[in-house]
Order: structure tokens, then sequence, then C-alpha cells
């Protein structure tokens, strides 16, 4: 469906630097990363709205690289939405109909047909100065699918709407991918990235750094990069240093030693762990825990579901504890503690 | 109910500086200055010989005249020069500054040396001449003439107007048109000069004000057929200011009377077309 190969930009201080990737129909393709990474240019040289320097795009099979704007077949949601000031939502709606040569009657039809959809028809008459940010979201939509466009190119389409609006408009966008329209949506949000993505692209610096689907990408992160990124704060790089009959491996990190199962033959990677599988006690625990480690509170602060603990066992280590826990314990910053982390928790990852 | 007038002088006084103090009472010169020359000459003028002189053909015909002349230089020219100013404002090419100093240059020099200049470039031996000519026309002395010269040191002020018109709109809305399917032509008409609109009104009532009201370069241009400012000097010169009064007073006043007038009429923007 949409194709992009080898695609690459310079500007003065930043580079988009060969970018490919596939997005087949329809895919809900994620673009993720963080502001300034450069997902915005991606979709604005696809849709050929900046020149490229270097590079590919197909729609179709058909070689779009150099064609113009309006010939590409794609529909961008612009983040500023730009709907067009000086008309009425259903003259915003309507604008890519008029060309087609289409009757004002048959134009009329399609715009409430389109609105309807996108529960937006009690506003056709409207002023969009007057409209809130998930309406002027839903005009912007409308008015890109009237273009019947075969990618729909989103740019951070939920950052203008508020967190109570949100599950509503990513329900309209799943169910729009549902009925077929292939989606290829710029975001940094991982929480949007894993809830809407059929497939994920991680973009940093210019460059994609890691392809897949969710699963894939959160589940084995192709870097730290990606790690913290997909919000797993428990990413530590070093090598395995010891095996055990039982399958066990020892992994060093800077001196400290962290076991676990696997069957690797690598011996360089990253080992992870979730927040929540890390306990903290104030005594060395008397449990059948091997990675027992003592340390220093250097950070605490609450969560939606407890507080964020940050221990320093040599490397600095993130826990997830509980209100009644902290209280209980008398956690603050500079209190030594114990740390388990259980082995079977603990996942490695080879460096590729 | 406190008026809005009442109210606005209260946030005034509630801001109270003496830098405030001072400005206001130097702008109070400057608005003076402006505004008693004028006041002035309308109570020096007896209303009597005011409806005289506007019941008088001459004065008629050469307030018609400068108005219809400045209306077509302004209509004329605006074909030429909006699409320049959408030109300039959206993109960059090779010697743009060169291009600004060109607009610019009418209203540096002075207005009679620009006459000067144009008489030479419209006379019956030059090009533009020769040309008009073999159309039956001809251009020095003649209402052709004027509009030219009136256009010459009046069109910087429309398309400088409407070139920051063009520059305030957002870019993101042409490019989101183009990506709607529109042609550049369409997105030119339906987006980029609808929103431009009240920066190229406010250029052309410019450009028609400063047409209307040129002197130097008609003159030398075509006396005859003669516009008002042309009319109140040749009154001035032969009879004295007693004469020349009362055309400048109904001069002023059918100028104001316009202005309010075309903004009145520009105030509704137009729509997607």
């Amino acid at each position: 469906m949409l194709k992009v190969e080898g695609l690459s930009k310079k500007f003065k201080e930043f580079a988009i630097c060969d970018i490919t990737f596939e997005v087949n129909k329809g895919d809900y393709f994620m673009l993720l990363g963080p502001s300034g990474a450069g997902k915005s240019m991606i979709l604005e040289i696809i849709a050929g709205i900046v020149k490229l320097d270097n590079g590919q795009i197909w729609i179709n099979g058909n070689d779009v690289t150099k064609a113009s704007i309006g010939k590409r077949s794609v529909g961008l949601v612009f983040q500023d939405l730009a709907v067009f000031p000086n008309m009425s939502v259903s003259q915003n709606i309507g604008y890519p109909l008029r060309r087609k040569g289409i009757k004002k009657i048959d134009e009329q039809k399609k715009v409430f047909e389109i609105a309807e959809k996108l529960s937006i028809s009690n506003l056709l008459d409207r002023n969009p100065a007057l409209l809130s940010g998930g309406e002027l979201q839903r005009v912007a939509l409308a008015r890109t699918l009237a273009v019947e466009p075969k990618v729909l190119l989103l740019d951070e389409p939920l950052s203008s709407v508020d967190v109570r609006l949100r599950s509503g408009l990513m329900a309209l966008l799943r169910s729009l991918n549902r009925e077929g329209q292939t989606i290829l949506h710029v975001t940094h949000d991982y929480d949007e990235a894993i809830s809407l993505g059929s497939h994920v692209a991680v973009v940093n610096s210019g460059t994609i750094v890691q392809t897949g689907t969710p699963v894939d990408v959160f589940r084995n992160p192709a870097s730290e990069f990606v790690a913290n990124f997909s919000g797993i704060k428990n990413f530590f790089q070093g090598s395995i240093s010891d095996k055990t009959e039982h399958g066990l491996k020892g992994f060093s990190i800077n001196g400290l030693k962290v076991w676990f199962y696997a069957d690797e033959i690598e011996s360089n990677g990253f080992i992870c762990f979730p927040e929540n599988a890390v306990s903290v006690s104030i005594d060395k625990p008397e449990n059948s825990a091997l990675n027992t480690f003592q340390g220093t509170i250097v950070d605490i602060f609450p969560q939606k579901h407890g507080f964020e603990v940050w221990v320093d066992i040599g490397v600095r280590v993130a826990a997830l504890v509980t209100w009644e826990s902290v209280e209980k314990l008398g956690l603050k910053t500079d209190k030594k503690v114990w740390i388990s982390v259980k082995a079977n928790s603990v996942r490695f990852i080879p460096k590729v | 109910m406190p008026s809005k007038f009442s109210n606005s002088l209260r946030d005034f006084n509630q801001s109270f500086s003496w830098f405030r103090l001072i400005a206001s009472l130097l702008g109070g010169v400057l608005l003076l200055f402006i505004i008693s020359p004028i006041l002035g000459m309308v109570f020096a003028t007896p209303l009597e010989s005011l409806i005289k002189t506007a019941g008088e053909d001459e004065v008629q015909q050469s307030i018609w005249l400068t108005i219809w002349v400045a209306m077509a230089a302004t209509l004329i020219f605006a074909i030429l020069s909006i699409p320049l100013s959408y030109l300039l404002a959206r993109f960059e090419f090779p010697l743009k500054r060169l291009v600004l100093g060109i607009i610019d240059l009418p209203v540096v020099i002075p207005h009679s040396a620009a006459g000067i200049a144009l008489l030479g470039f419209m006379a019956r031996d030059s090009f533009l001449g020769k040309a008009s000519s073999t159309f039956g026309l001809s251009l020095v002395g003649t209402s052709g003439g004027i509009a030219l010269a009136m256009a010459f040191v009046s069109v910087p002020f429309l398309i400088n107007y409407a070139r920051e018109g063009f520059a305030a709109v957002p870019e993101r809305l042409e490019k989101a048109a183009l990506n709607l399917g529109a042609s550049p032509t369409r997105v030119f008409f339906t987006i980029s000069l609808p929103l431009a609109w009240k920066s190229i009104v406010s250029g052309l009532i410019m450009m028609f004000a400063r047409g209307m009201s040129e002197f130097g370069a008609v003159i030398v241009v075509a006396y005859h057929p003669m516009i008002t400012p042309v009319l109140i000097f040749e009154r001035f010169g032969s009879f004295g200011l007693k004469y020349a009064r009362p055309v400048a007073v109904l001069f002023i006043g059918v100028c104001l009377l316009v202005f309010i007038l075309v903004r009145l009429i520009a105030r509704k923007e137009p729509r997607d077309a």
C-alpha cells in the first residue's frame, strides 16, 4: 500500500536519515517517538508538502516520489488541524468534493454522510472559530476523509483533545481502521501506540530505531531508548558472566550480578525487569530470592498506584511500592533499604 | 450603566503615569497640528460660497474625473499588484530585496520628478506612446495619462498592504488545501485571497486615496482635463485663497464620504467562491 524507502532530508540543524518502512492495506501503523524526532516531517514528506533529498515513496505500487501534493491519494490531518477559518464546517468538509465535478446536491449529501459518521452533523453550519479542540479535530478528519485517501496520515491527532474526549476519538479511529482505512499515525504517546497500532516504528533523531508489532517492540526493545520510551525503567546493559547447571545465568552490570533464567547463547545484551517485580524491605529478606541488594533511596515520588522509589545499588533501580508499604516502612530519601528481584521476572535481550 | 467611553477613561486614569501624561500631551499637539488647518479652512469658508462652488460645472466635472480616474487606476493596477504581492509574501527568489526596493521607489522620489519621467515614458515618440497611438489612444493630456501618473505614485501602498496580508495567512492552510486536491489557483482564490482580504482592501483604499490626492506627477503629465487638486492650484494661482478654499473644502468632504462608503462596502468579506 504505502512503501517508503531510504527517505532522507537534511535541514539546517536536523536531518532525517534513511527512513524505510512499509504499511500494508488495512494496517494501523504508528510512528512513535519523542518531540523533535522528525515524525511530522516524515508525514509531510509522504504528503509531498516537504521535498525530499533522497529516497522513494510508492503508493499502491505507483512511484509518487515526484508527484504533486494533490495527486498522491494521501490525506493528511495536520497537528494544528488547519481548518479553514473563512468557511463554515460544511464548506470545510465539502472543500475537497467540489473539484470532482460533483453536483451541489450530491456534495451536500456526502458532507452530511461523513458528518454523521463522525458525529458532527449538528455543527455543519457553525463557524470553526467557535468550536472546541475535539470538534475541530473531527472537522479536520471529516474533511480529509472526504478525499477518500488511500492512506490517512494523522499528525498527533489526540494532542488537541482533552482526556475526557480521547477515548471517544480513539474508538472512532479504531472503527475507521476496522472499516478498511489504512492509517499512518504519528504520536509521542506510548499508550496511544499500544492501544491503536497494529504496527509500530520507533523514531529517534530522524531515524527509525525499531519496527514491529507493538508486542514485539515493547517486549523486546532493541535499545535503551526504546525501553525507556516504552516506560521500562529498569533496563541495563552488560554481559552474561556466569552459568549454573540449572539454566541460571549471571549477568554482570558494573560489578553487580543479577541472576535470571535464559537459554541465550549470546553473552552481550540487556536485561530488563518491571518496576513492580522489585520489592523493598528494611532488613535483609529471608526468602529464596537470588537477587538481593542493599542500597540507598535516592528519590521517591507518588504515582497513580503507589510510589515510585529509586534505589541506588551501584546502578539506579526503580521499584513500585504501595502507599501502605511506604508508610509502614517509613521510606524516605537517604534511607538504607534492601531490594530483591525475582530471577524469573528478569528478561534478557541480546544485543543485535 | 457606565458608557464604553467612561469605562475606557477610567482604565486610562487608573493606569496613570507621568510618561503617559507627557506622551498624551505631545500626541495632542500633533493631532491639533493636523486638524486645526483643516478646521480653520472649513470655518473660513462661508456656506453660500460652498453651495455656489458645488453648483459649478467645472468643479463637478473635476471631482467626478478625479474619483473615477483614481478608482480605475486602482482597479486596473490591482490586477497587476495583487499576484505580485502574493509572490513576494510566499516565495524567496534572487534579487527579491531589489524588487522590494523598486516597489518603494515611487514613494521616495519627488512626485514632480516622477511626472517628468512618466512624461518621457508616455510621449508620442516613446514605445508606450507609439503603442497606444496605434489604438487611437493618446496618453499625454488625457485621463489615461492621469491614471498612469496616479498609479505610479500610489501603487506601492497597495503592494505593501497586500503583501503583509498574504504573509499573515498561515502557509499551512494553503498546504492543507493542496493536500485536499485543490489546484494552486483554487487555493489562491478560496484561501489566500479571502484571508488576506482585509489588508488588501486597506491597500486598495490607501492607493485610491493617494491617487485621488496626487498633484505633482499629474500636473506635469496632464494639466487638462483638470483633476480637483490641479483645479484648486489653478484657482489659488489665478484668483487667490478665497476662491481656492471652497473647492478644497468640497473636495475634502467628498474624499471623506467616498472612504466611508468604500469601508462600509468592503466590510463584508468574500467567502469561499
